[in-house]
């Protein structure tokens, strides 16, 4: 008989420490925890460079002859253009706050992981070719020669980062791990290094507006399907409209909220508000998307795609700009928008028309959060709310990092929920507002290939859900975000079934009251309210 | 269970636990190890504390003969991690026979009751582990199976819409077959 091995021994994973330290040590590309490599004709669409078939996987990268020049010149460029860039080169202790704070490295255990050795795989270049000590000293000086090798490692590693700094939050400096990321995917960009998963949407935006490339005709059936889901829950039809010039406000949001489940809950939400407020306000199908994947390209391709929000703004002629609940949208509008395309002298500081409220914060982006402008409305009494039509949810908020680290976004949107829900609890502190959970699948992470890496990733987040749903029956995660719209559905169904997820303004348009509307018996998802089950055979 | 190998478990619980949780951390690499050992708070360092907790929980379920659904939560929040981690199937799941190893030396420790522990009773005990051991490569094979589930239902969510227009031209058209009807899981 052959010889079985024993329990101990098959478990037994090796695990050696490799000889070398880990400077020298070439990465392993793991299967689950990497994108697929871009396709040529995305980069192409964009005139990107290296446009040609390759896998990570691939020992063979197919980079031109003098990519460490194109690398070092990259560097030294941004290195003099960001002085944020060079300061975070410069000043980390290595105090190792960072370290346990990244859910990547919670999920993982991979030390490359902890925000701190992220940034080491590029400031060891950065000491060796751009520091006096480490020119001279080289490894003495903490420095590294820039190899095929660590070029790969910071591919592997700059794609496995959400850029969601909470890092940040705890780093005594304040260093922006997100930002070094940022830098680190724009290098890789100059010799054709993006991912598939973020090249598409970026190519299909650069041409038609939205990530899925859909084109005016085929935005505005879709949105039929949604009017006629309205109409049957309220009895009242809403009328959208599209590219309207002389509009008063144009209203931008994520294109997942267009064609995707649950966001299409959150645009029925959306527009029941709008209709029952008699906004005067227009869809454009060419800025038909918020969201921004050229963002986590470059900083150029994300002004490129960005440019189109105030380009239909001044085409049709509005005044200012509501934008929809989408995370990285909002980081891109609250501190790049202004210097990349504004400023935007040709709108108007932001008014409400409903409340008077002047919207200062936004008076130069022009640019208003759906859920300030909702919260407004609420505090000054002007929307008659039923919230009991949502106490079939117990609810609790996830911030995305996004709207609450990247400009501040925290108590309007508890605000509103507590306003149009009975049952609401929050998340343990550690794990809420600024120091939020990541969904472990922003930033143009949330790929089908890399599943694993997006399951450990978001296991913190899912962990902390997992306990208010054990401690107070919690039932739906709602959030702000498209890409939480899009993955945190996956992320619960695999570590908290029986948690659902709802964008904020699906609760507002299940507890909105609209005049003339019918006895409500559906919510948006056109399920039974429990209350009201069977009601119409009655 | 004879009430004299419960006592003597109850009573080792600990020196037993701290070793299965040693064995489990050893499949990890010795930076992951030393963290997830040294982080147990349950919502800055979830994996440790989960592991933890759930082994605990486990000694705890099978000294008191608690049945096995009520186990099987416990034993599924550590399976579901390690069926992420790019562990083999085996190497997932044979931390649960080290038990039988563990408990069975800490009751042989215990030098005066180990004349009163006969194989037999112990061996019962070593077949719920091994009840245990099943249980869990279902639970690795649900979650393995859940995963690729989860990521054809991602894909059909994220263009819903575009599929139920793609539907209704068909219909309109009098075409199939409705991509809903499609074996797409």
């Amino acid at each position: 008989m052959a010889k079985l091995p024993k329990p101990e021994q098959l478990s037994k994973v090796e695990y050696k420490l490799p000889g070398k330290r880990w400077m020298n040590t070439p990465v392993e590309f793991k299967e689950g925890m990497y994108c697929n490599g871009t396709r040529p004709d995305y980069l192409e669409t964009v005139d990107f460079p290296n446009p040609r078939k390759w896998a990570p996987s691939d020992e063979d990268w197919k980079l031109p002859e003098n990519w460490k020049e194109i690398v070092l010149n990259g560097m030294k460029e941004r290195l003099e253009k960001y002085r944020s860039f060079r300061l975070f080169m410069d000043i980390c202790v290595r105090c190792g706050a960072c370290a346990d704070k990244c859910q990547f490295y919670l999920g993982t255990g991979d030390p490359k992981n902890m925000p701190v050795l992220r940034a080491e795989l590029m400031r060891s270049v950065y000491r060796r070719y751009f520091t006096a000590s480490g020119k001279m000293l080289g490894k003495l000086a903490g420095g590294r020669e820039l190899t095929l090798d660590v070029l790969k490692e910071w591919w592997y590693y700059f794609y496995q980062c959400s850029e969601c700094r909470r890092c940040s939050v705890f780093c005594p400096y304040g260093i922006d791990q997100a930002e070094i990321t940022m830098i680190g995917r724009e290098i890789l960009n100059l010799l054709g290094l993006n991912t598939d998963w973020i090249a598409g949407p970026v190519a299909n935006c650069y041409m038609k507006g939205n990530h899925l490339g859909l084109e005016p005709h085929t935005i505005k059936s879709n949105f039929e399907f949604m009017v006629d889901d309205i109409e049957e829950i309220t009895g009242i039809k809403v009328e959208p409209s599209f590219n309207r010039k002389g509009a008063e406000i144009l209203f931008v949001a994520p294109s997942g909220d267009m064609f995707g489940d649950p966001g299409t809950f959150t645009c029925m939400g959306y527009m029941m508000l709008f209709h029952e407020l008699g906004l005067d306000y227009t869809w454009s199908t060419f800025a038909s998307e918020g969201g921004n994947f050229g963002s986590f390209t470059s900083m150029e391709m994300g002004k490129r795609l960005n440019y189109k929000i105030y380009a239909e703004a001044k085409r049709l002629g509005v005044k200012w700009i509501i934008g929809g609940e989408c995370g990285h949208m909002w980081r891109v509008v609250n501190q790049y928008m202004d210097t990349w395309n504004g400023p935007a002298d040709f709108l108007e500081v932001p008014v409400s028309p409903i409340t008077g409220t002047r919207f200062e914060n936004a008076k130069s982006t022009k640019m208003v959060h759906i859920a300030e402008f909702t919260a407004d409305l609420i505090k000054h009494g002007k929307l008659k709310l039923d919230p009991s039509r949502n106490d079939h949810l117990k609810v609790t908020f996830h911030d995305s990092c996004n709207t609450s680290r990247g400009m501040g976004i925290l108590d309007e949107p508890r605000y509103i929920i507590k306003n149009v829900c009975n049952h609401f609890y929050e998340m343990p502190e550690d794990t809420i507002r600024e120091k939020t959970f990541c969904c472990g699948s922003g930033s143009g992470l949330n790929a089908a290939e890399n599943m694993e890496l997006r399951m450990r990733g978001g296991f913190p987040r899912a962990n902390a859900v997992k306990y208010v749903q054990q401690t107070h029956g919690v039932n739906m995660l709602a959030n702000i975000c498209a890409i939480d719209r899009a993955a945190l559905p996956t992320l619960m169904n695999y570590w908290v079934p029986g948690v659902d997820v709802a964008g904020l303004h699906e609760l507002v348009g299940n507890a909105l009251v609209m005049k003339g509307e019918k006895e409500r018996t559906q919510d948006l998802r056109l399920e039974d309210l429990p209350e009201k089950e069977g009601a119409e055979n009655v | 269970m004879e009430t004299k190998l419960k006592d003597i478990l109850r009573e080792k619980k600990p020196a037993i636990l701290k070793r299965w949780f040693d064995v489990v951390m050893e499949t990890y690499p010795a930076e992951a190890a030393g963290f997830y050992k040294g982080a147990k708070n349950r919502f800055t360092g979830p994996v440790g504390y989960t592991i933890h907790e759930g082994i605990d929980g486990l000694i705890d379920g099978l000294i008191n003969e608690v049945p096995f659904e009520e186990l099987s939560p416990l034993l599924d929040s550590i399976i579901k991690i390690r069926a992420v981690q790019k562990f083999s199937p085996s190497q997932a799941v044979a931390f649960i026979f080290h038990l039988k190893k563990i408990a069975s030396e800490e009751v042989e420790n215990v030098s005066s009751a180990h004349s009163a522990i006969d194989a037999a009773t112990l061996s019962t005990f070593e077949s719920k582990i091994d009840d245990l051991a099943l249980t869990a490569f279902d639970l690795y094979m649900q979650a393995r199976e859940k995963i690729n589930e989860l990521k054809v239902e991602e894909a059909k969510n994220m263009v819903y819409r575009l599929i139920q227009r793609q539907n209704q031209l068909y219909e309109m058209q009098g075409q199939g077959p409705k991509i809903e009807t499609l074996n797409l899981k």
